[in-house]
């Protein structure tokens, strides 16, 4: 009895993977398809995996989406530090003002964002491009720092800073040996979730972007249309491989990697 | 959520590959670049690099996939880029809101290579020649599948024909969409009356359960795939299916269609308008333009490389260079104005609105 | 004194922010505010808020509406048991199987969203499959059906997430405690397992329901451009009729859904603690 329950558990949670993996597996089978058309099995081929390094297009696009998520994140962390330094000790009032404009964003619709900040760029007529979509990240990613930030303060020993300086420490000494190791996998925590909003973002990007400047997902999005180039398949591939091969390896590297993934993942 | 963040550091770790390569976008008033706004799928990408070859100009490359997403794109800032390769009616609407500048004879020694026909065919959308060269043209009709469709296709009606239920395909684009109902009813293309949009959006309505879909290129796919028997396409989209599984073949439907000519022309205000009317030129030789078409598979109105780069078989097919002078109502589109654009696009809505 | 001073050097680090929160988020919404009350020529009108009332744009508001409604209970059918047989299991595994779910998300989701239909289409991977064990095809691209399907596949980790955390957090004793004193299994589930996931439930609802209702992505990949919703409405006005005005005015029309279904979520989940962060 308890066998059998147990193995129905198993198949439904097989079901939903298979659910969930069905379109990855086809994406990777797709990228090994020597025929351009997608109704069509030419044969195997690797061609496109060549091919995709000669491709300047998307490769550009995807060296994009990447310096994009780095430098988002990382001014988005810098911002967002300082400011959960600034609410952390702020009056009760102004600083649930501060952190309900901060959710916005986060709860708002995307398509209201980007709709929302297109319209301020193209209103102070500033070229849209890469320096407008940088802005759009940065600004879905501070308050994911923030709120990665801000429960860590809450754990901080009341006056530990004050403390810190009536031991003679300075302030700004004060404040990175004592506050910024506490906040420290909240800084992180942020900065990593913050770069990967950045990297799955299509919507905002889309209404922010202009001439020249394509990420992945605007590249793809544009090659729906148009029939999508068997090299965005191989590079998916890749990615996704590189992605398992990590996981698995990290898991593998006996009880430090396993604890890692263990702690991170949950 | 937290396990987002593992992934995040397994991300972290593949950056290395990606930071390496650069790139991040080239300065607009750079001198020797060239910004070229092209429909998707429409140059040979060899082409390119011939270019920045032979004239040390760089190219910067970006494709729209409907004229109406290009034009508010240009519109917003109609530097951005310096030539742009809009259709007929979209080149009068450009000309209309002053997002053009005249061309420059003198710097397009090639453009002789243009058959004289074009030009008068262009001649609707730009008076005088003095904006577009043009670059490419053809018809829109219909591909069809000729071992599942039975009877003989001749006109628009077989898109009603109900044996063909979910096997049909149909174009997005509103524009596109509108030919087939407003020619089936006998109708101008350019029409702006309501009383006949109206029962074009009706029939529309009436035949929305027999669409398998309303896709812009990727009737090339399905078709090709067996995933839809019939569909509405560009004459040299479907001369590249017909090559792909030859039991497709192509009308000109008799009630009448579009003929429509796509043309390079420069934006107002460009910022590199020796290197744009280079660019125009380069695509105006023959022996580029023969590449292009052999990539492209479009009907070609470059004379020059019909008669010197083109072969005779090349010359035979009835698709790409269909005897125009026996078909009649072809018609090309106009700019119908903010108010004629609003009409479709309200009718459209209401069509995609019926479930 | 001394710590009025400290206090005011902290205040300043959040400058940066509140500049940047004014210009990046409150200025634009206050735009599309902006453009979403007045017309062409400026005047202030109500005309592009009431236009959501044409049968069209009704029409798309209330099939979006319908597809989110149900592609968040189907999320939410499918989750929960999931999560109930995970909490069961060993840690080291869920997060092993949490894992798996998150590592599709580093494929591109409209890559992922657009393989569906070379698997769903009429002679696609599943129809075939279906015919060869002799069952009928099943006819599932280009419907509204589609649509919740791709939803739902896209939004699925979002409502498992919160859910499982919020499963995780119950106190093994209490569900003890319910089956010493007499409780079955299901009485357990429906009076103590349930109320006490509640939190991850509404999270969950919050995070799938509002991307589904305003996503104009997933009915361009797998609608076949036959099925018009409210996020298609907007996008297009922006992006192909170039009506700003029309277009802020629907979006004022989902940010008011977008506000109730926020104060809806903040009664229900007073602790306030919506699971997914």
């Amino acid at each position: 009895m308890k066998k059998t329950k147990r193995n129905l558990g198993n198949l439904y949670i097989a079901l939903i993977f298979i659910f969930m993996y069905a379109p990855i597996v086809m994406l990777i089978i797709q990228s090994f398809n020597a025929s351009k058309s997608r109704g069509r099995w030419g044969g195997f081929t690797t061609f496109w995996y060549q091919e995709l390094f000669q491709n300047e297009s998307i490769m550009e696009a995807f060296t994009n989406t990447i310096i994009l998520a780095i430098l988002s994140a990382a001014i988005a962390v810098v911002i967002g530090t300082a400011a959960a330094i600034a609410l952390a000790r702020m009056k009760k009032r102004p600083r649930q003002t501060w952190l309900g404009i901060t959710n916005i964003p986060m709860l708002n619709a995307d398509i209201v964002t980007g709709v929302a900040l297109m319209l301020l760029f193209t209103t102070v007529n500033v070229q849209l491009g890469f320096g407008t979509v940088l802005l759009s990240h940065v600004t879905f990613n501070i308050p994911y720092v923030i709120l990665n930030i801000m429960p860590r303060f809450r754990e901080l020993p009341p006056h530990i800073y004050e403390a810190a300086q009536d031991l003679g420490a300075g302030p700004i000494e004060a404040f990175f040996k004592v506050i910024f190791p506490e906040i420290l996998p909240g800084v992180i925590s942020g900065g990593l979730m913050a770069f990967t909003m950045s990297i799955d973002d299509f919507i905002i990007t889309y209404f922010t972007t202009g001439s020249g400047y394509n990420t992945l997902s605007t590249k793809i999005y544009a090659e729906v249309k148009l029939g999508i180039k068997p090299e965005i398949y191989a590079l998916s591939s890749i990615i996704f491989v590189t992605v398992l091969i990590l996981l698995i390896l990290l898991s593998r590297s006996g009880s430090k990697g396993r604890k890692m993934v263990k702690e991170v993942a949950l | 959520m937290k396990s987002v963040k593992s992934l995040l550091i397994l991300g972290l770790t593949l950056l290395g590959a990606g930071t390496l390569l650069t790139g991040c976008g080239v300065d607009p008033s750079a001198e020797d670049v060239l910004f070229v706004y092209n429909a998707g799928e429409y140059l040979d990408p060899d082409v390119i690099d011939l270019f920045e070859e032979e004239t040390g100009i760089k190219v910067v490359y970006d494709e729209f996939e409907t004229n109406e997403i290009m034009f508010p794109k240009v519109d917003a800032d109609p530097t951005q880029y310096d030539v742009i390769c809009p259709s007929d009616y979209m080149i009068e609407r450009m000309l209309q809101n002053d997002m053009l500048e005249p061309l420059n004879y003198d710097l397009l020694p090639h453009a002789i290579n243009i058959d004289e026909t074009y030009y008068e065919k262009s001649n609707a959308f730009d008076p005088g020649n003095k904006y577009a060269i043009p670059y490419f043209w053809g018809t829109v009709g219909i591909l069809y599948n000729t071992e599942a469709v039975e009877e003989e296709v001749t006109g628009w009606d077989v898109l009603w024909n109900e044996k063909y239920k979910d096997e049909i395909l149909m174009q997005d684009s509103i524009r596109d969409l509108y030919i087939v109902p407003l020619k089936k009813l006998g109708y101008s293309l350019n029409s702006m009356n309501e009383n006949e949009l109206k029962e074009a959006t009706d029939l529309l309505i009436q035949q929305k359960p027999l669409v398998q879909a309303y896709v812009v290129d990727e009737v090339r796919d399905k078709m090709i795939g067996d995933e839809a028997l019939i569909g509405v396409i560009y004459s040299g989209e479907a001369e590249i299916c017909i090559e792909a599984n030859e039991k497709l073949d192509y009308v000109i439907p008799e009630e009448g269609t579009n003929i429509w000519i796509d043309a390079w022309v420069i934006s107002q205000g460009s910022r590199h308008k020796e290197a744009a009317h280079q660019w125009i030129d380069f695509l105006c030789r023959a022996d580029i333009a023969a590449m292009n078409f052999r990539y492209v598979y479009y009907s070609t109105p470059n004379r020059a490389c019909m008669e010197e780069e083109l072969d005779e078989e090349e010359l035979e097919n009835e698709i790409l260079f269909p005897d125009i002078d026996q078909y009649e109502n072809l018609e090309t589109f106009h700019y119908l104005g903010k108010e004629g654009d609003r009409m479709y696009f309200d009718y459209w809505k209401e069509l995609k609105s019926v479930y | 004194m001394k710590n009025n001073r400290r206090a005011n050097s902290f205040a300043l680090f959040g400058m940066p922010y509140y500049f940047w929160a004014i210009a990046f988020i409150i200025i634009p919404l206050l735009l599309v505010l902006y453009y979403g009350l007045t017309s062409e020529a400026g005047t202030i009108s109500l005309e592009n808020v009431f236009a959501i009332a044409r049968p069209a744009h009704a029409k798309a508001l209330f099939l979006s509406v319908l597809l989110s409604v149900g592609c968040t209970v189907v999320c939410l059918l499918l989750a929960y048991p999931l999560c109930l047989i995970m909490v069961n299991r060993q840690k080291a595994q869920n997060s092993f199987l949490l894992f798996m779910l998150i590592i599709p998300m580093w494929m591109n989701f409209m890559l992922r969203t657009y393989a569906w239909q070379s698997l769903l289409e009429k002679h696609g991977v599943l129809n075939t499959f279906l015919n060869t064990i002799g069952l009928p095809s099943l006819h599932l691209i280009n419907t509204p059906g589609a649509i919740i399907f791709g939803m739902v596949y896209d939004f699925l980790p979002f409502m498992i997430l919160p859910i499982y955390n919020a499963l995780q957090k119950i106190d093994p004793n209490l569900i003890h405690a319910a089956h010493d004193l007499g409780a079955g299994f299901w009485q357990t589930l429906w009076k103590v397992i349930l109320p006490l996931s509640m939190p991850g439930i509404i999270s969950g609802i919050t995070m799938v329901f509002v991307p589904g209702l305003t996503t104009f992505v997933i009915s361009a990949l797998l609608g076949g451009g036959k099925v018009l919703l409210i996020g298609n409405v907007i996008e297009q006005e922006f992006t192909q009729a170039y009506d700003w005005h029309l277009g802020s005015g629907l979006s004022l029309v989902l940010l008011l859904f977008i506000v109730i279904n926020m104060i809806l979520s903040s009664v229900f989940d007073r602790e306030g603690n919506g699971g997914l962060l």
